[in-house]
């Protein structure tokens, strides 16, 4: 294929990871920004989303988008819960203390794991998408849920973002991501604060995972590589800057898809790794972030 | 039944013993038919302990649980029909993780702590290569059903043998006749990039080459992928075949996308099964396989001209004629690669017959017997076809499937000979020391 | 008693027992003992730096590989002996350590933690990128003429315990040494308080660097240990997941102390082998296990016996 076309498609599909990377990302973010814990359990909850799609559009019969809606809706609210009751009844316990709250959601990512292949079990299984036309250009057929994915990942980015800078919500969160104890002498609710952002980091991985899984299937083990590339874009982004995060997940999401033009695939994911590895040892604040970690 | 030549020196020890046991075995081994040993005419009726290594989690899961219903519908054949040499077959069952070391470790517990006579399965080649040595020396027969060419390569060692189902090297240049005359002389490869993969790339490349055609490209996919569009403009537009292999979770997303990515103006497409086993043919999305070829181990779909042994083997482990489970038709089988769990058991069978075993102490002996057979009759016992067993090499040789997609389901187009599969010994186990 | 001398005796005890329990066990423990041994050095190597140090590192399967393929590949492409092979794994561990401590160093907490899972990602990629000569995730066999060191063949159980209990007993010297010297008393300052380390004068990064390179090169002595005495060497051994394995043995054994890692690794290991036969899901056993221990027992098994009984122990 010539190069024009090519590239072409190598956009269309790195802005559809982009897309579902910085929905991601910005929870790992938010989690990040204003617990100071690095949820290492982010790509379970993916999973968890995925998985629970499954389940909502094996539940409903007739046309298959009755079922992704229902799932959309559903699936990110149950994986918000569990995290939150994650929250209550294991890292509130731990005083927010940084490593044990790793080593703790490292616990966290088996329990979920091994308790969705206990019930779920190890099949790889697929959702069918609400629409599936494709269109075809001159060098290339592309399926129309693709265009939906980012449109609906820019949507709901927007949202977080009217939430965090618009409602009092976004206001209490701020607050609480400056100065807990300040929040607290205030009479923020620093507890129930925490419970909420634990729970809306992972709804929005699971939410990301609902709009991907018609695209992939679902399987238990699906969650490793979201949750790895997310800590790359978190990170080069700079922690706990959402604005970077978005920044960076486009860049690598894009890149990701062009750099497999010229190198092998394999090559392009080690020089990523490393990327992060050199931007963390002489840039710890990240590209975009102010605050180091 | 299968043929079995027996070494001499194993009939005259055995002929110089005494004892019922020892002499039936000796009967049956000398071709009687089978079912006549009983339990009752057993010196021991103390099962026979199979250890069986099965993938029940991590990436071989869907493998797994059909090697598994496999494994317990040949035993219960088995043991239906009188077991081995008179005694029942017990199955000891142990997860391995999809997991080099904790494979090992299942084996070291089948040899040590289960007292068992012999392990067996598994189907992922990274286990193989890591259990396979405490296996030698454990001195623990190690039947595997991977269809690596691992054991056919030399690398292993005497304990371990592959007698149910063919290895990656035979089937893939088996392919290359049939490709090069029926679909095109520039094919284009798409495999995962990892060892099984590269097996895929080395073996067929130099076939084709043998038949006058060319890999053009070779696209190497990380294992780890989940999206593969971005990969297709690779393919070169002079391409005239499609061949891909893959394997684990992602393998319905990659076929979809190819679809996606050509629409109706695509290229001759071959792939082998892994890339839709386990994979419903009805998904949504692989309409566009319509008029593709695949190969298979053993076809999913029943044929028009099925034959009893198939019937039979399908019924019993519980199959549908859409290779898919009787009793919930959305949990498709790995058809193409589980009848080698029933067939290796059978071996195992006529094994232990041959070598008159009795107990962990005749293990060489049985050894020895697989490694003296060599013509496996299609039957009951070898559902998937006849073989051809090398015991220097310790690999069975067979035929190889391609199946046309006609209506969404797999139809049988032609029946690869034996002979399209052998290759030059590269090893000798037999003169390795026990 | 003495510290000293109750450590001597504590130590002494253990490498005893582990002698004496050749004799003794059924076949089916004495081949887990042996594998326990050699993962417990790397438990030990991994306590060095996150149970003395203070430096929790997310990426010791680097270490551990560096070990492994040191040896490997010495032995399949260069026709290495065993014993040469052996140093190769080692020097490729010190190595590879000496440069990661380097760059991961200018970091820390959390940011250590990832540098390190980084580079332990990219070493696991880097091992598949050369297939050709690794056979990726497939790995290669190291055959028993390949195995027989200085004369003694380790394959036999015998043989293969006593290299696993002698490479265990020299690894658990050097880690009750070091804690013993002043060298060690620092790394237990710099866990404790670094800053205050910094200002009574002692030069905080250049031990931090020494404890990575013990650290690393022990559990690159463990990863060549298990590839010569099991005969196995491929890339899952380099995955994320041999990372959080020493984290493991080492939180539920007890971080900081010298016998912690050995308790941990063979807590764990049984209790895996026993949950297998339970349920298909054993990780989460491993996974509820280290949520409550973070939970009830931050000190592990052997720290909570410190704090509760036995506050002498090293």
């Amino acid at each position: 294929m010539d190069l024009g076309p090519y590239l072409l498609l190598a956009s269309l599909e790195g802005a559809v990871a982009a897309a579902v990377l910085a929905l991601t990302a910005v929870g790992l973010s938010l989690v990040f920004g204003v617990m100071r814990v690095v949820n290492v359990a982010h790509g379970e909850f993916f999973m968890l989303g995925a998985v629970l799609a499954w389940w909502f559009a094996s539940l409903v019969a007739g046309h298959p988008a009755f079922g992704f809606v229902l799932a959309l809706i559903c699936a990110p609210l149950i994986a918000a819960v569990i995290a939150a009751a994650a929250d209550y009844f294991v890292l509130k316990r731990l005083n927010y203390d940084p490593e044990a709250t790793i080593v703790a959601t490292i616990g966290l990512l088996y329990i979920i794991q091994q308790t969705v292949l206990m019930t779920y079990g190890p099949d790889a299984r697929p959702v069918e998408a609400p629409f599936n036309a494709r269109i075809y250009l001159p060098w290339f057929g592309y399926s129309t849920y693709k265009f939906f994915v980012i449109g609906a990942a820019i949507v709901l980015l927007i949202g977080v973002w009217i939430m965090l800078t618009k409602t009092r919500i976004g206001l209490v969160l701020r607050a609480s991501q400056l100065d807990s104890e300040m929040a607290l002498a205030f009479g923020i609710k620093v507890d129930q604060v925490y419970a909420m952002v634990f729970g809306l980091g992972a709804g929005l991985a699971a939410m990301a995972a609902v709009l991907v899984v018609p695209i992939q299937q679902a399987h238990y083990l699906m969650g490793g590589d979201p949750l790895l590339l997310s800590f790359i874009v978190v990170i080069i982004g700079g922690l706990g800057s959402i604005a970077g995060t978005v920044v960076a997940a486009i860049l690598i999401g894009m890149s990701d898809g062009i750099i497999s033009v010229f190198f092998s695939p394999t090559l392009a994911k080690i020089i990523a790794t490393l990327l992060v590895a050199f931007v963390l040892i002489f840039r710890p604040t990240g590209l975009f972030g102010k605050r180091s970690i | 039944m299968p043929i079995i030549k027996k070494p001499s020196r194993l009939v005259t020890r055995r002929s110089a013993l005494k004892g019922l046991a020892v002499g039936t075995g000796a009967v049956a081994a000398a071709g009687t038919l089978p079912g006549f040993v009983r339990y009752s005419q057993a010196q021991s009726s103390e099962p026979i302990r199979i250890g069986f290594q099965v993938h029940r989690t991590g990436i071989g899961a869907a493998y797994g649980r059909w090697y598994d219903r496999t494994t317990q519908a040949a035993t219960k054949a088995i043991n239906d029909a009188g077991g081995i040499n008179g005694r029942p077959v017990e199955i000891i069952a142990e997860d391995d993780g999809t997991d080099p070391k904790r494979g090992a470790e299942v084996v070291e517990k089948f040899a040590s702590q289960h007292n068992c006579d012999l392990a067996f399965g598994t189907l992922f080649s990274h286990v193989v290569f890591g259990s396979a040595p405490r296996a030698g020396e454990l001195k623990i027969p190690y039947f595997v059903v991977s269809e690596g060419h691992h054991v056919a390569s030399g690398k292993l060692n005497r304990y371990t043998l592959q007698p149910g189902i063919t290895d990656v090297k035979s089937q893939v240049q088996a392919m290359a006749p049939f490709v090069s005359d029926n679909l095109g002389k520039k094919v284009t490869m798409i495999y995962p990039d990892f060892a099984f993969g590269h097996d895929h790339r080395d073996y067929f490349s130099a076939a084709l080459e043998q038949q006058g055609g060319e890999v053009i490209a070779k696209i190497a996919i990380p294992p780890t992928e989940s999206s593969f569009t971005k990969y297709f403009p690779k393919i070169p537009r002079d391409t005239e075949v499609i061949y891909h292999v893959m394997v684990g979770p992602a393998v319905l997303t990659f076929v979809k996308e190819m679809g996606e990515f050509y629409g109706p103006n695509k290229p001759e497409i071959f792939g082998f099964i892994d890339s839709l086993e386990a994979v419903d043919m009805a998904s949504p999305g692989l309409e566009f396989l319509e008029g593709s070829y695949f190969w298979e181990g053993n076809p999913r779909y029943a044929q028009k001209d099925q034959s009893t042994y198939d019937k039979d083997y399908r019924a019993a482990v519980g199959v549908d004629d859409n290779g898919a489970s009787v009793s919930d038709p959305k949990d498709v089988s790995t058809y193409s690669h589980m009848f080698g769990c029933w067939e290796t058991l059978y071996t195992i069978k006529d094994g232990m017959e041959a070598a008159g075993y009795k107990g962990p102490e005749d293990r060489t002996k049985l050894i020895e017997a697989v490694e003296s057979i060599t013509d496996i009759p299609h039957s009951a016992e070898h559902p998937q076809g006849a073989k051809i067993f090398n015991g220097k090499t310790h690999q069975v040789f067979g035929h190889q499937y391609i199946s046309k997609v006609k209506d969404g389901k797999l139809e049988l187009a032609h029946t690869t000979s034996i002979e399209d599969t052998l290759y030059d010994d590269e090893v000798d186990y037999t003169t390795q020391p026990f | 008693m003495s510290a000293a001398a109750k450590s001597v005796w504590l130590h002494g005890g253990v490498i005893t027992l582990l002698f004496a329990l050749q004799f003794v066990l059924p076949a089916y423990h004495h081949g887990n003992l042996a594998r326990i041994m050699v993962l417990a050095v790397y438990a030990m190597g991994y306590n060095m730096l996150f149970g003395y140090t203070g430096l929790l590192s997310l990426g010791h399967a680097l270490f551990f590989a560096a070990g492994m393929y040191g040896l490997g590949l010495t032995i399949a492409f260069l026709d290495f002996a065993p014993s040469p092979a052996l140093l190769s794994g080692i020097i490729s561990a010190l190595i590879v350590s000496a440069v990661v401590g380097f760059l991961a160093l200018r970091t820390t907490g959390v940011a250590f933690m990832i540098v390190t899972l980084m580079f332990a990602q990219a070493g696991f990629l880097t091992i598949l990128l050369f297939g050709e000569y690794t056979r990726g995730d497939e790995g290669f066999v190291i055959q028993q003429p390949e195995r027989v060191l200085a004369g003694i063949d380790l394959t036999t159980p015998g043989n293969r315990y006593f290299a696993a209990l002698i490479l265990f007993s020299v690894c658990l010297i050097i880690t009750a040494r070091v804690v013993q010297t002043p060298f060690g008393k620092v790394l237990i300052a710099i866990r404790e308080n670094e800053d205050r380390a910094r200002m009574l004068g002692y030069d905080v990064l250049r031990h931090k660097l020494i404890a990575v390179i013990i650290s690393g090169t022990m559990s690159g002595a463990a990863g060549a240990a298990y590839a010569l005495l099991f005969g196995y060497v491929g890339a899952s051994f380099a995955a994320v997941q041999y990372s959080i394995f020493p984290l493991l043995w080492v939180l539920l054994g007890g971080a900081g102390t010298t016998i912690g890692p050995l308790v941990g690794t063979i807590f764990m290991f049984y209790l895996i082998d026993l949950s297998s036969g339970l349920t298909s899901a054993y990780m989460l056993i491993a996974g509820v296990t280290l949520v409550l221990l973070t939970l009830f027992a931050r000190q592990g098994l052997v720290g909570e016996l410190r704090k509760r009984a036995l506050p002498w122990l090293p």
